[in-house]
């Protein structure tokens, strides 16, 4: 890595100060991704600003009844936290389906939102890659590009959004919270991301020095009948080929409301909306469950190698929503 | 004395695990002389051309860089002359390192930046600037399977083609045909610790502390390339953290580390970063292998055949020899094996466990599954059917086989007849579940090898061999055997390898360190043992004064009268009286040059594979592995051996796959999240059990070798599993869930 200064936070305020200071800034979580990515000069910082002494670690409820999770609560903390096993299941099953039990307990929340893509040519620091440096091209499109996106992608990137939490946060409509140089302001998790259109260095809504202070489940008692469903090579320790967050409330055998929120296959943590509406209505069951796969895959554009990709993310969404349809 | 070892074989601990867990086992990167600096290589992004400029100026202006070399002003090498025994370098593609401006294959160092702390070294390896002048390459064996030629580098012992019978007028004749291509995918080793080296110079002297699997080869190839006297060569290495054969050659960094090191005047220390693994220090490179099987309706095998081909690089050659395990498994009158090579732009491919067995298992062992649904047979009793009582191609007999046990043993263990012999028919509620066999073999291989054995006047003896442990429990073993033979316990024995100042001996490699120095060790103990009788029977003050030598047996730290165990002396007091002085014995491996039998440990793998029909996940459920490997020296480490073996197969069939891009040679998969080996997960049960045997012919002290076996066979149990639970065959390896779905 390059040599970078490292200061621990005083206080939101002024890390946010700090940050936004200096154009080759940044906050460090857990480090996991970050320090990773510095090791392999792929990002460059001259100062970190360590975030994690600032008290952005608790879990509590909101008084709408859903649930505040600071930036900092770690990623296993999180996961074992009685209301979210209980209230968001899908959420728990997808934290601790990622990485390792080492790394989960040190990557926090905030640091899970920034997650960079594994893209092979982004991490490899030489080939053309436009998320690395803007305008040299995308070695992964015709490439080896086996675990890239089939959904949100562009001619400029393909890159798969590698997160397991985000697709969870994204079924339960979370809200992310964050502190900037110009206030504070909160961001549905939808519009957190971005696909990489012809920008896909930018990877977020966040303004440079803009720091992640928490997240907020809002209240969703059909939450409880969620499942977080994970596709890999591996048994453990992989990203994920195909996975999906899925959520069904079933009223008098009719699906009243439903979530299908995808990962591994596309360029952001993919919230099947359309997918979701086709099946409010519908009894529950392979002939609607089928249907919606084939509809949340609408619009997929496979390259050479990640073709497997459209039928198996059909057939976990399939497979998600039966494992909840058959919950007491 | 009897040839019997009867308290050698105990599943004792390792005599260096206390050393290992509380991280007191110096590994070479943890060596940090005085004024140490350390190196980063920059490696070259194109597969052939030329480095047209190189811009060193921004690295060499930042504060603790003390040099950056480049093929403008590196030190000159010379290049390692071929190992006379295998006829290729010990040091393939050393001559060229930062030698000229050509570029031969993607990943070759372009400079060396030394820097007085390793931050600062890698801090400006990044600011090293090169352009390169491309040129068109070609990387993709698939591409090229036209250009296979023979190997230049055939050997007597091992060679490349093997025929016996006329095959081609068999297998037409033959009522049951099976031809089959397969592929297996390039692997890289990946042992958990990554190569390194620490040269430090003394004068004219150097002291190189390496990763390694062979301390004598490393010192023999610094010695050639730097045009030293191999005996200004000191190579140690006290721990290896695994090697699976990419550290058994001397590797170019390894060269360029003592080279920079006299260079700068400075200690040198040069660790590889995981993704330089993928490029620096060889591969088993990918194979594609057509098999023909020819038999008789009942299922007697008529005609066997197994062609292969392996990309080479254009610099350097490595066989894959693939037809090994084809050309002598099975029975058959008429038999062909042969393995042509593919030159090609890339780096030179190197041993990987069991290199030939077991990519030729893979494809030859499937095949067999193949011909046993064929001619209707269950996969076992097509195997017992066709079993090779002697050596089908060398016209030998056994020195011992007991592979029939192993069959036996293995499928009552694992529980075979169970088995519902239709493919597709056995489920557990979702999963199709398969069961899958297959059978396992690994030469006995023997490399010279001299060993030393001293007791000192407190009664505890020294065992030193210029051997080395990579992490496979080379220092319990040889502690154990030599123990055994002076009747001391472990605890008064200690073993000190790993440095080529002590007796020379080979590579730990081919499963060859036990039987060749454990012969040593042996041998060295003997004479010892045999010095202290003749001290104690020739002295008057010992109680066994005029005992013929035949008549004094050890026992505990003693000498006694064979058939009165109380008329005896300490070795303390044998010593006391000879002046404290100690007392060495020295021993060597002694080879059978007749060899009126062919050596070879056999063993039977079984495995149950679950295969989710939607996702097309095959994942192994449980596997066991009976093997006969001659006599073990450690049940325990044995077991660790078969097991590693065996999920080292898994990685083969399921996971492992080095990717190119052969648009510019780039190695894709560089690190261990795209480069997938098993983890626990994926070996949730894998035992395997040690069948007793006995061979007087293999060497000194009866083993077999117990490194490689378990790898061999293990792939081809897993993907025929995958079969019977799918009746899906996929040929081209590893069966990803692509491939299944």
């Amino acid at each position: 890595m390059t040599p970078f200064d490292y200061t621990r936070a005083e206080g939101s305020a002024a890390a946010v100060k700090q940050v936004s200071g200096s154009a080759k800034a940044t906050f460090l979580g857990g480090g996991t991704c970050l320090i990773d990515l510095m090791k392999l000069h792929v990002e460059n910082h001259d100062l970190l600003v360590d975030i994690t002494p600032l008290p952005l670690d608790r879990i509590e409820a909101t008084a709408g009844g859903g649930v505040r999770i600071g930036a900092n609560v770690r990623n296993s903390e999180l996961a074992h936290d009685a209301t979210i096993y209980k209230n968001y299941p899908a959420l728990s099953e997808a934290l601790l389906s990622g990485a390792s039990p080492q790394l989960r307990n040190m990557a926090t929340v905030g640091g899970n939102l920034m997650q960079r893509t594994r893209c092979p040519y982004f991490r490899n620091g030489f080939s053309p890659c436009n998320k690395r440096e803007p305008k040299s091209g995308c070695a992964a499109k015709d490439g080896y590009n086996r675990s890239h996106a089939v959904l949100g992608v562009s001619e400029h990137c393909i890159a798969t959004h590698p997160s397991d939490m985000c697709v969870a946060l994204i079924a339960f409509d979370a809200v992310v919270k964050t502190h900037g140089p110009k206030g504070e302001r909160a961001i549905p998790i939808t519009d957190f991301h971005l696909v990489p259109g012809d920008t896909p260095d930018r990877e977020t809504v966040l303004e440079h020095g803009e720091l992640i202070t928490a997240v907020e489940l809002p209240a969703a008692p059909w939450a409880m009948r969620s499942h977080y469903l994970k596709v890999r090579d591996r048994a453990s320790y992989e990203f994920a080929l195909a996975s999906a967050a899925v959520a069904l409330e079933v009223v008098d055998g009719v699906i009243k409301t439903a979530r299908v929120a995808l990962g591994g296959v596309a360029t952001k943590p993919w919230r099947a909306a359309d997918a979701e509406k086709s099946l409010v209505g519908q009894k529950p069951g392979a002939p609607a469950f089928a249907a919606t796969a084939e509809m949340a895959t609408k619009g997929v554009a496979p390259r050479q190698f990640n073709g497997f990709k459209v039928a198996l993310v059909r057939r976990v969404i399939v497979r998600a929503l039966e494992t909840v349809a058959a919950m007491k | 004395m009897s040839t019997q070892l009867p308290s050698v074989g105990k599943p004792i601990d390792r005599v260096d695990g206390r050393l290992k867990v509380t991280g007191k086992a110096r590994f070479a990167a943890e060596f940090n002389p005085p004024g140490l600096v350390h190196g980063v290589l920059v490696q070259s992004t194109i597969a052939k051309g030329r480095v047209a400029e190189i811009d060193t100026a921004a690295a060499e202006k930042l504060p603790g860089v003390v040099a950056v070399l480049t093929h403008k002003n590196a030190p000159k090498l010379k290049e390692v002359p071929p190992n006379p025994r295998s006829g290729s370098s010990q040091s393939p593609g050393t001559e060229f390192q930062l030698q000229d401006d050509r570029v031969r294959y993607f990943g070759q160092n372009v400079a060396l930046v030394l820097a007085d702390t390793l931050e600062r070294a890698q801090d400006a390896a990044a600011r090293v600037k090169v352009r390169y002048e491309k040129e068109a390459h070609a990387t993709d064996p698939t591409a090229a399977l036209d250009k296979a030629v023979p190997p230049k580098s055939d050997r007597k012992d091992e060679p490349a083609a093997v025929a016996r019978g006329d095959f081609d007028t068999a297998f037409a004749a033959a009522p049951v045909r099976i031809d089959a291509t397969f592929t297996t995918a390039q692997e890289n080793h990946n042992p958990m610790e990554p190569h390194a080296t620490v040269a430090v110079w003394d004068g004219p002297k150097v002291t190189v502390y390496d990763a390694t699997q062979y301390v004598s080869g490393v010192q023999e190839s610094v010695a050639a390339a730097l045009d030293v006297g191999r005996d200004d060569v000191r190579v140690v290495c006290l721990f290896t953290g695994g090697g699976f054969g990419c550290k058994g050659n001397t590797w170019p960094h390894v060269i360029l580390a003592a080279a920079a090191a006299r260079h700068v005047g400075r200690p040198v220390k040069l660790a590889l970063t995981r993704q330089q693994m993928f490029t620096s220090v060889g591969y088993r490179p990918f194979t594609s292998q057509r098999v023909r099987l020819g038999a008789t309706k009942d299922g007697t095998l008529a005609a066997v055949s197994l062609s292969g081909v392996n990309p080479v690089a254009r610099y350097g050659e490595f066989t894959e020899l693939v037809g090994s395990v084809a050309r002598m498994m099975y029975a058959a009158p008429a038999i062909a094996v042969a393995t042509r090579v593919i030159p090609l732009d890339v780096q030179v491919p190197t041993y990987m466990r069991a290199p030939g067995e077991s990519t030729g298992s893979l494809a030859f062992e499937v095949a067999v599954d193949e011909m046993a649904y064929a001619v209707g047979l269950d996969p076992l009793e097509f195997r017992l059917k066709n079993h090779a009582d002697t050596h089908p191609t060398e016209d030998k007999p056994w020195s011992s086989k007991s592979l029939k046990e192993c069959y036996r043993i293995g499928a009552e263990k694992f529980g075979w007849a169970k088995r519902d012999p239709k493919p597709g028919a056995m489920r557990d509620g979702r999963l199709l579940v398969g069961y899958g066999m297959a059978s396992s073999t690994y030469p006995v291989h023997l490399f010279p090898a001299k060993a030393r054995v001293t007791l000192a006047a407190d009664g505890t003896a020294t065992v030193e061999s210029g051997t080395q442990d990579l992490g496979t429990g080379s220092y319990t073993i040889f502690t154990q055997v030599a123990a055994e033979i002076l009747g001391l316990p472990v605890e008064k024995v200690r073993c000190r390898i790993g440095d080529s100042t002590l007796p020379r001996a080979g590579v730990s490699g081919g499963s060859s360190t036990a039987g060749s120095v454990g012969s040593a060790v042996r041998a060295a103990a003997e004479e010892l043992r045999d010095k202290l009788v003749a001290l104690a029977t020739a002295d008057a003050k010992s109680p066994l004064k005029g005992l013929k030598p035949e008549a004094v047996v050890v026992a505990d730290g003693r000498l006694v009268a064979k058939d009165d165990a109380t008329r005896g002396e300490a070795y303390t007091a044998i010593l006391a009286r000879a002046g404290k002085k100690p007392v060495t014995g020295e021993g060597e491996l002694k080879q059978d040059r007749a060899k009126k039998f062919d050596s070879h440990a056999f063993g039977a793998i079984f495995a149950e594979v679950g295969v989710d029909p939607d996702f097309g996940t095959a994942r192994v459920r449980r596997m066991f592995g009976a093997f006969a490997a001659g006599r073990i020296l450690n049940a325990k480490t044995t077991r660790s051996q078969y097991i590693g073996g065996m999920i080292f197969g898994i990685g083969t069939a399921l996971l492992e796959h080095t990717v190119t891009d052969h648009r510019t040679g780039l190695i894709v998969t560089r690190e261990f999240a795209d480069y997938l080996v098993p983890v626990n997960a994926d070996a949730p049960a894998v035992d395997a059990v040690i069948v007793p045997e006995e061979d007087p012919h293999t060497n000194g002290v009866g083993t077999k070798g117990v490194g490689e076996i378990g790898n061999v066979g293990s792939a081809a149990a897993v993907a025929n599993a995958v079969f019977h639970a799918t009746g899906k065959r996929v040929r081209d390896f590893p069966i990803t869930l692509d491939k299944l779905l």
